[in-house]
């Protein structure tokens, strides 16, 4: 098939759209990575410079045609992406068909388990955000990078991780998804420990790999056995067929069978290898230290990639975790799958914990972290209540802010370093003889401690405007920011579920009030550390950012700031008071149904409301009285993010809009505000001087406050209850007293007990027999007299003798059998 | 398929062998540097044809057509009944390739050796020969007799070039392994005179029905569980199933690079093809009779080499996990990743077992896919071990210590070595797009309805396979540069570049599309498990 043929058909173009980032993995890799022998230059704080050992170092030239390639792959995979997007669009009854295509790719008996790409609404959401987020990061990185002797490496790590992304995204299947989510795997790995003559840096890569794969393994497993229920790892072949679905729901599970479901055991398994790769309670431990690595990886592990693989997981089998509950059921009616309160408890608890913790790092970039891990338990909590398109929609938002967060936190970060840079070039020049005292002393400056900043806003203001604009969103300011749009659909779905009484929803939302209120009061603390007053350090008052190093930087941030703030409209409610309209309007929903112009007053909402009321009459009954009984909301109409990700399930499972309501509203107002004026009051308004503690220990006690500080001291638990066992009983128990001391002690002993009797016959043998035929020995030693020659030692000798004999043995078998002659024949 | 006029099987079973005698004598006429380059790019040339000729004989094997291909018989034996017969499936053409792609690879290397090339080489050659023997062998005699020839070299190898402790360790392989054969050879002498032949074929056909005779005043249900255990025994320490498997890291630590890379990649798999060829298909009533254990439960043979290949695959990674010699680290992983060769070949037995006897109880299903993951395990694990092998080796070599605790940061002065032995350690570990995953994935799949709880407990070898390669590489590539290697060129030499470089292409290739080998495998599993 000719390239061509692949762009020209949208159900192949998929395939090619992860292959301009893995191709530019490989290019650089095996071609523009050539290094010559050179001195490492001193003072870059993440090289050591091996006093002037020479090592390779990658040539200039090679550097920069490293950085083209990596962005002309990434680049192909956009346009591609684009491609993909508006033909995606243009298709009528999208999601009931899709573009699709496959191969046979393991022999398995009579059948083939198949491997192939899809694209569906869910996909196509995805689409828009991954290549684009990923464009935004490789541009940033040839700034951030700049200068690092291991550039070209960083871009072949980054292309391959982008690479596995577009793959996990365009999968039609649960083992291709896992492909890329574990190549995603071993790039975080490889990435966070970059620089890996750092302890930290490589403990923290090693830490990030061992705790995912934990939860990896399980869901492994968990494919497994899906796999082996179904016959077959297909999205659309599974999660589309209602009754396989139902019947897995009944059927017990094949371990623990008394309490689960066939469909709930292979969930929790799924559901446990997000909870390693979205960094959820318990096993959010890797995350925040994977803070070490460049902060592009950061953005890419945080925003676009990793962790958004582990909710886009969820989303995308969240039938299969459904099954066996009525989520839109009233009352008795109401059943809700084990899976769901597994994740809504999860969930939940992530996002109150986390954020708790986040309020008291003084780390820059650890604060972002801990308030991914929280928004991600956002998700999760929202996947357990049901609130499939909530989910998906935050999932975007939060891409969108997070990556802008963190790449901005990037360039506080650069700028920092550029203050300490000049600060220290100013001591040299003056103070030459106290060098090394000053040099020791700055060897212990954190260029990402907040404590050290202050007063950026004037140092870096293209930093800070878009810093500022992520960090309203993450707080979810309201009606401007993208934030609040998605995390309102949220505390809407939950609070609809609190109103009929049922106990997940009601947990959800009171832990996710909480956990939103946290969330924008440490924005605002960092937002406040950050950037206002004045500056606390003389790096700080040094800082900036200059030259192509600045464009490269930042103008990702002011892009990416504009859809923080935009990028929430496409979900707006319809029915929200005055927002709604517009948006709508904006966002037009398109009709793909035949429309009965006559039949509708309105002509511009006519064809939603149709469109509505055909949903309503492809679902269940159920639903039809459950549509009615909420208020006569049956024709309600979805919004455009809503109407167009919905028929990624099939009818019957298809989301209802769920009615405005005034209460959850000013809920998310009253956080989001709340948290935001208490931050300003405390940090803002007074801003903190030079050696001034935080505020927050006199408020929360010192002890609390150190609680909170160290993490619940979870790390130094787990190091305690897991790694130092495991280490123990590796070394020890397993090497020395299994292997060295029991299995080889009674080998031993056997062997002892052999060379015993042979010692005792040895004796017999001297005593009688030796005895009794004296003359022989005496006609043997004159005969091996003269055959000792033959023994001259010689290794080759023996073989050569050896050899021989097999030969000529050999030799004789054949020809007295008629080997060689017979088989002349056949 | 002939080559030289002899049949193809004839000629990959016997010409190593005569190459091994030319590369010893030719260079004898040459002195100095001459002679070892002589017997060094003569050796290597021979086994380039060999291996060529394997890989023919791998895609001229035929999967539309079932049952063994490119059979020869001759007479050999007549007064035994033994006859010279051999013949491919698609079981052993894949270890044929295996054995074919390696020997090649381990000569390159193994040219870091200044001591007594020729014999070296010739060494090499002969093994490689009881390799193919055994791959090929289809009559017991025969098999017998290249299991015992395929000792013999690696003995020598690892006597004569191997490292500090090598006459221990070359002392408890011999003898462990002899052990193990003694009662092979007592078991192949049992099953001869029982059934009237040594004819592997004939005596899946005949063997399994024989009933109600006695033999040497024995019964035959006696005999057959006699003969069982003897196998067991014989095959369980090749692999090896754990507990069986101590000699191995000693063996495989000491070894010279070349050695470790064909003992591992190729060695170990004589043993669970003798599984697959031999005692599953002869013993199905053996595998799943009941067996009470101490009182407390009942299982059968099935189960319990289930519960041995769950052992093998955690104590091995913890094991593996608990060393700081490299290559003891990499030979228990062989340990680990063997164990899911042996889970697979479990649940193959138990279903074979249950077929012949009538019984439900395994999917067919089921079984075929476990069965196709434990041979490519098998070919997966000759091409990583063996990398891995070669990568150790080559950095003991350089140093001249392999105690990891000496290493470190070396990535820096060698980043083309510490790109390498990522990948390789990645595949190692079963990272999905390389191959180990692939014969993983069908393991795990194919056990988990079979053997559900060992199935999840193996799952935490799984997870500390992770652990101890992230260990090597942490040792040897992270952390700041030992300067005590400042003045040392540890990079990856040209020479061991070429040597790897074909094994992580299949890697790859195996891990993007493994379906260039495994529908081979598959055709001959799915006509076993008749599925």
């Amino acid at each position: 098939m000719s390239l061509n043929e692949f762009i020209n058909d949208p159900n192949l173009l998929p395939w090619l759209i992860p292959v301009g980032p893995l191709l530019a993995f490989f290019i650089i890799i095996l071609a523009t990575n050539r290094g010559r022998l050179a001195r490492r230059a001193p003072g870059n704080p993440n090289y050591p410079d091996y006093d002037g050992m020479p090592v390779p170092e990658v040539t200039p030239s090679s550097i920069v045609l490293s950085v083209a390639v990596g962005w002309l792959g990434v680049m192909i995979a956009w346009v591609l992406s684009l491609i993909t997007i508006v033909r995606a669009l243009g298709e009528e009854g999208f999601g009931e068909h899709v573009f699709e295509s496959g191969l046979d790719w393991l022999a398995t008996g009579a059948t083939a388990l198949r491997m192939g790409v899809m694209v569906d609404p869910l996909t196509t959401v995805m689409l828009m955000m991954v290549p684009f987020a990923v464009t935004m990061i490789f541009i940033y990185s040839a700034g951030y990078s700049a200068g690092d002797p291991r550039k070209s490496r960083f871009f072949a790590y980054i292309s391959l991780f982008a690479g596995a992304m577009l793959t996990l995204v365009v999968a039609d299947n649960l083992l291709l998804l896992f492909v890329g989510w574990e190549i995603m795997g071993l790039c975080s790995y490889l990435l966070i420990g970059f620089w890996f003559e750092k302890k930290s840096a490589y403990d923290a890569a090693v830490k990030a790999f061992t705790t995912t794969r934990v939860a990896d393994v399980l869901m492994l497993l968990g494919i497994a056995y899906l796999y082996a229920e179904t016959g077959t790892l297909s999205f659309r072949t599974i999660l589309r067929d209602s009754h396989l679905l139902e019947e897995l729901a009944n059927q017990p599970a094949i371990i623990l069978g008394g309490s689960l479901s066939a469909a709930a055991l292979m969930s929790i398994l799924l559901i446990i290898g997000t909870v390693g790769k979205s960094a959820q309670f318990p096993l959010h431990v890797w995350l925040p230290d994977a803070m070490e690595g460049p902060t592009p990886v950061s953005a890419m592990i945080h925003a676009a990639a990793m962790v958004s693989a582990g909710v886009y997981m969820l989303i995308r089998m969240f039938p299969l975790f459904e099954a066996g509950s009525n989520l839109h059921g009233h009352g008795a009616e109401f059943a809700i799958s084990t899976p769901l309160i597994f994740m809504a408890i999860i969930g939940g608890f992530t996002a109150l914990f986390a954020a708790t913790i986040a309020v008291a790092q003084d780390d820059v970039k650890r604060v972002l972290a801990y308030s991914t891990i929280s928004q991600l338990g956002f998700m999760v909590a929202a996947l357990g209540i049901g609130a499939y398109v909530a989910a998906a929609f935050h999932l975007i938002t939060h891409a969108f802010f997070k990556a802008l967060l963190f790449m901005s936190s990037g360039a506080v970060i650069h700028a920092m370093e550029h203050g300490e840079h000049h600060v220290h070039e100013h001591h040299d020049h003056h103070h030459d003889d106290e060098h090394h005292a000053e040099h020791d002393e700055h060897a212990h400056f954190d260029p990402q401690d907040m404590m050290n900043m202050g007063g950026l806003s004037k140092k870096i203001p293209w930093t800070f405007w878009p810093f500022l604009i992520g960090g309203l969103s993450l707080a979810g300011f309201p009606l401007l920011t993208a934030g609040f749009w998605s995390k309102d659909e949220i505390l809407a779905e939950a609070w609809l579920g609190l109103t009929e009484g049922f106990g997940p929803h009601t947990f959800v939302f009171i832990t996710l009030v909480a956990a939103a209120f946290l969330t924008a009061f440490y924005t605002m603390r960092q937002l406040a550390l950050t950037f206002a007053g004045e500056p606390r350090t003389e790096e700080a008052e040094h800082a900036s950012l200059t030259g192509s190093i600045a464009i490269s930087m930042q103008l990702p941030l002011v892009i990416l700031a504009f859809f923080a703030l935009t990028a929430g409209f496409v979900g707006v409610p319809t029915d929200f008071p005055v927002f709604g309209p517009v948006f709508a309007d904006v966002f037009p929903v398109e009709e793909v149904h035949v429309v009965d112009e006559a039949a509708e007053g309105g002509a511009g909402f006519g064809g939603e409301e149709e469109a509505a009321s055909t949903e309503e009459t492809a679902a269940t009954g159920e639903e039809d009285a459950h549509a009615e009984e909420a208020g006569g909301h049956g024709d309600l109409k979805s919004n455009w993010f809503h109407h167009f990700i919905s028929p990624t399930l099939i009818a019957a499972q298809e989301p209802p809009v769920i009615p405005f309501n005034v209460v959850p509203v000013l809920f998310s107002f009253a956080v989001a505000l709340g948290g935001l004026f208490v931050g300003w009051a405390v940090y803002w308004r007074n801003p903190l001087e030079t050696g001034q503690e935080d505020p927050l220990i006199g408020f929360l006690g010192r002890p609390l406050h150190n609680v909170l500080k160290n993490k619940y001291y979870i790390d130094e638990a787990y190091d305690w209850a897991f790694v130092r066992p495991i280490r123990w009983f590796s070394e020890v128990v397993v090497n020395e007293w299994i292997d060295k001391g029991l299995i080889d002690g009674i080998l031993h002993t056997i062997a002892a007990i052999f060379t015993f009797i042979g010692d005792l016959l040895k004796v017999l043998n001297t005593w009688l027999i030796d005895g009794v035929g004296d003359g022989i020995p005496h006609l043997i030693a004159a005969f091996s007299a003269w055959f000792r020659r033959v023994q001259s030692g010689r290794i080759q000798q023996y073989l050569l003798i050896i050899m021989a004999a097999a030969i000529l043995i050999g030799l004789v078998f054949a020809f007295s059998t008629g080997i060689l002659t017979v088989s002349a024949a056949g | 398929m002939t080559v030289f006029g002899i049949n193809v099987l004839t000629f990959l079973v016997i010409a190593p062998a005569v190459a091994g005698a030319i590369v010893m004598v030719v260079p004898q006429f040459t002195e100095g540097r001459a002679r070892d380059f002589i017997a060094r790019w003569l050796a290597l040339a021979f086994s380039i044809v060999i291996g060529t000729v394997a890989v023919v004989v791998f895609f001229g094997y035929n999967r539309e057509v079932s049952g063994f291909q490119q059979i020869v018989k001759v007479d050999w034996f007549p007064l035994l009944g033994a006859s010279w017969h051999l013949g491919i499936d698609g079981i052993s053409a894949t270890l044929v390739l295996l054995t074919g792609i390696l020997t090649p690879l381990s000569i390159l290397v193994s040219f870091e050796h200044d001591d007594r090339v020729a014999a070296h080489m010739a060494l090499i050659l002969l093994f490689e020969t009881g390799l193919l023997g055994v791959f090929l062998a289809l009559d017991l005699m025969i098999f017998f007799l290249f299991w015992e020839l395929s000792l013999v070299p690696m003995y020598f190898l690892i006597n004569q070039w191997g490292g500090p402790d090598r006459k221990y360790a070359s002392t408890k392989f011999m003898i462990y392994s002899l052990g193990g054969s003694l009662g092979f050879l007592l078991g192949v002498q049992l099953v001869g005179f029982a059934a009237g032949t040594f004819d592997i074929p004939e005596l899946l056909r005949i063997w399994t029905s024989l009933e109600g005779e006695t033999f040497l005043g024995a019964d035959i249900g006696t005999v057959k569980a006699l003969t069982f255990v003897a196998f067991f025994v014989a095959f369980a320490i090749k692999v090896p199933v754990w507990p069986f498997h101590t000699w191995l890291p000693d063996a495989h630590g000491e070894a010279p690079t070349a050695g470790s890379m064909l003992l591992a990649g190729a060695m170990l798999k004589l043993g669970a093809y003798g599984f697959l060829r031999l005692v599953i298909p002869l013993f199905p009533e053996v595998w799943v009779a009941d067996i009470n254990v101490f009182g407390l439960m009942t299982t059968n043979p099935a189960g319990i080499f289930a519960f041995l290949a769950m052992l093998g695959i955690v104590m091995g990674a913890f094991a593996a996990f608990g060393q700081w010699d490299i290559k003891r680290l990499v030979a228990y992983s062989s340990v680990n990743h063997m164990g899911f060769v042996v889970m697979g070949l479990a649940v193959t037995a138990l279903a074979y077992g249950k077929q012949h006897a009538g019984l439900d109880g395994v999917d067919a299903q089921d079984a075929i896919i476990a069965t196709n993951g434990a041979v490519l395990q098998m070919f997966n694990h000759g091409l990583s071990s063996a990398g891995m092998f070669l990568l150790a080796g080559g950095i003991y070599h350089k140093t001249h210590t392999r105690d990891m605790r000496e290493y470190g940061g070396f990535w820096v002065k060698a980043p083309i070595y510490g790109g390498i032995f990522i990948f390789t350690s990645m595949a190692s570990l079963g990272l999905p797009g390389l191959n180990g995953f692939v014969g993983e994935f069908l393991v795990v799949r194919g056990s988990w309805p079979v053997f559900t709880w060992l199935t999840l407990i193996s799952m935490l070898g799984l997870l500390f396979t992770g652990g101890y390669i992230l260990k090597g590489i942490k040792a040897t590539l992270h952390g700041p540069f030992n300067m005590k290697w400042r003045d040392y060129n540890l990079e990856i030499e040209m020479r061991e570049l070429v040597a790897i470089a074909p094994l992580m292409v299949l890697m790859l290739v195996t891990g993007v599309a493994p379906n260039w080998i495994l529908p081979v495998i598959n055709n001959s599993v799915t006509l076993i498990l008749g599925g």
